[in-house]
């Protein structure tokens, strides 16, 4: 079963690696919604300072959803998805596996391009580390939160807009405690308790998301 | 178990009991009414302003009774393949989202004149926010499939991920003590609210109770009602 889950983390690297600008778009969507921000409120540094971890984190966000729609689309459409749940690995492995492909190839960017972004908003340099951490310890909930909405609106008309429906409101424990620990930093507070948060958040979406993406995979495989 | 699978059976026994449960619902509202617009005190800070809690308490629980309701409907429709499950979870989907969102709007408006402000955003408004978008989400996500079998399903398995929610609004009051009081009905040492407002309250929620049921089973007549006329043209259809 490992190796079938390796294999299709490494098929899914393997295609972002070759169709290469498409899982680039979600960090150019979210390199451009934070930067219309300045223009948005206006480029004070302390009006910029306050609000950054709230863009950063809504941006972020975004960018995630965007990409949610082809988690699984593409391989419902070609049929690849009815072979995979043919294999020996269960469909929450399945799931948990194309799941950890889409961290990979669309939150690791985001993560990476998170300090430049917060630079320019001016957030204190203080407050980088946890940013970082924060973006850690929270986008894969972020991945796997949305994994269960791709896979429950496969087949849907309108797939997209219902995913947006489906996923934010679930997103806010996550936009809660990301932005609330790099506020507290910022502060001089300590993070760590937001910290402790989104890692619970974590363990609870990585323990119950596989299966509720499988279950959703079995619904629109049937 | 034969009401999750007999449509005939659940026909024949809900033609029955919705005239009852009707009937009961409205004696339970005007006396609920009663109770609580006349017969109870003023509070003496909040004035006659308390009122506004007959029916926004009741509407509150019954948010969160609905979608219980849903999420256990959605859970034997899965795991039994239960048509009529299915169907009883569509069908409180639409009155659980009006409960929800009559909590929303009486309590704003509550909090007009007690707090100074229309919403805040403290734990217990937001993550009942969180349970009308649950809701919204249910009704559009079972609507959106050409199959509505498939969008039955899949707004099931939504309902169930979406049941972590229900703890988090009832204990969201003890966790983060922000603005919105916290439990003073359901609580290990007995109601702290004084009988007098107690019993109009209870009335109300029964009455509340009442009217889902009631609800329930006229639009799970409806519904079967509904596949059988779908049945029928597609065998006239198909000659």
């Amino acid at each position: 079963m490992l190796a079938a889950i390796g294999a299709i983390i490494g098929r899914d690297l393997r295609l972002a690696l070759r169709q290469g600008l498409d899982s680039l778009l979600a960090v150019v969507f979210f390199v451009l919604a934070c930067v219309l921000f300045p223009f948005g409120v206006g480029p004070a540094p302390e009006t910029l300072a306050r609000i950054a971890a709230g863009v950063l984190w809504v941006a972020a966000l975004l960018a995630a959803l965007l990409s949610l729609e082809r988690l699984f689309q593409a391989d419902y459409e070609d049929g690849s998805l009815d072979l995979l749940a043919l294999g020996p690995a269960p469909l929450p492995a399945i799931a948990a596996a194309k799941i950890a492909a889409h961290w990979l190839t669309t939150a690791v960017p985001l993560i990476a391009a998170a300090p430049v972004l917060a630079l320019i908003l001016n957030l204190p340099p203080a407050a980088f580390s946890s940013l970082v951490l924060a973006l850690v310890l929270g986008t894969p909930t972020l991945s796997l939160i949305g994994g269960v909405g791709a896979a429950l609106v496969l087949g849907a008309r309108r797939g997209g807009v219902l995913l947006a429906l489906l996923v934010l409101p679930l997103y806010i424990p996550v936009l809660i405690f990301g932005v609330a620990a790099v506020g507290a930093s910022q502060i001089g507070l300590a993070a760590q308790p937001h910290l402790f948060m989104l890692t619970a958040l974590l363990l609870v979406a990585l323990v119950l998301a596989p299966w509720a993406a499988g279950a959703a995979l079995r619904q629109a495989l049937d | 178990m034969r009401a999750l699978v007999n449509p005939t059976f659940v026909m024949r026994w809900s033609t029955r009991a919705a005239p009852w449960l009707g009937g009961l619902t409205l004696l339970l509202v005007a006396a609920g009414l009663y109770l609580a617009l006349i017969a109870s005190p003023p509070d003496y800070q909040q004035g006659d302003s308390v009122r506004i809690m007959y029916v926004h308490v009741p509407a509150a629980w019954m948010a969160l009774f609905c979608y219980t309701c849903m999420a256990a409907a959605s859970a034997a429709g899965l795991v039994w393949r239960s048509p009529i499950a299915d169907l009883a979870a569509q069908a409180t989907a639409p009155v659980g989202a009006a409960f929800t969102f009559i909590a929303l709007v009486t309590g704003s408006l509550w909090g007009k004149p007690m707090w100074g402000t229309w919403w805040v955003w403290d734990a217990r408004l937001t993550s009942v926010l969180i349970l009308q978008f649950l809701y919204f989400g249910f009704i559009a996500l079972s609507h959106a499939f050409d199959d509505p079998a498939r969008g039955q399903r899949a707004a099931a398995v939504l309902a169930l991920v979406g049941f972590v929610n229900v703890p988090i609004i009832k204990f969201s009051v003890d966790w983060w003590s922000t603005l919105h009081q916290p439990a003073s009905v359901v609580r290990l040492d007995g109601p702290s609210i004084h009988p007098s407002m107690l019993a109009p309250l209870l009335v109300m929620a029964i009455a509340f109770t009442c009217y889902y049921v009631w609800l329930l089973l006229v639009r799970l007549q409806s519904e079967i009602l509904n596949g059988k006329i779908r049945a029928l043209r597609l065998r006239q259809a198909h000659g």
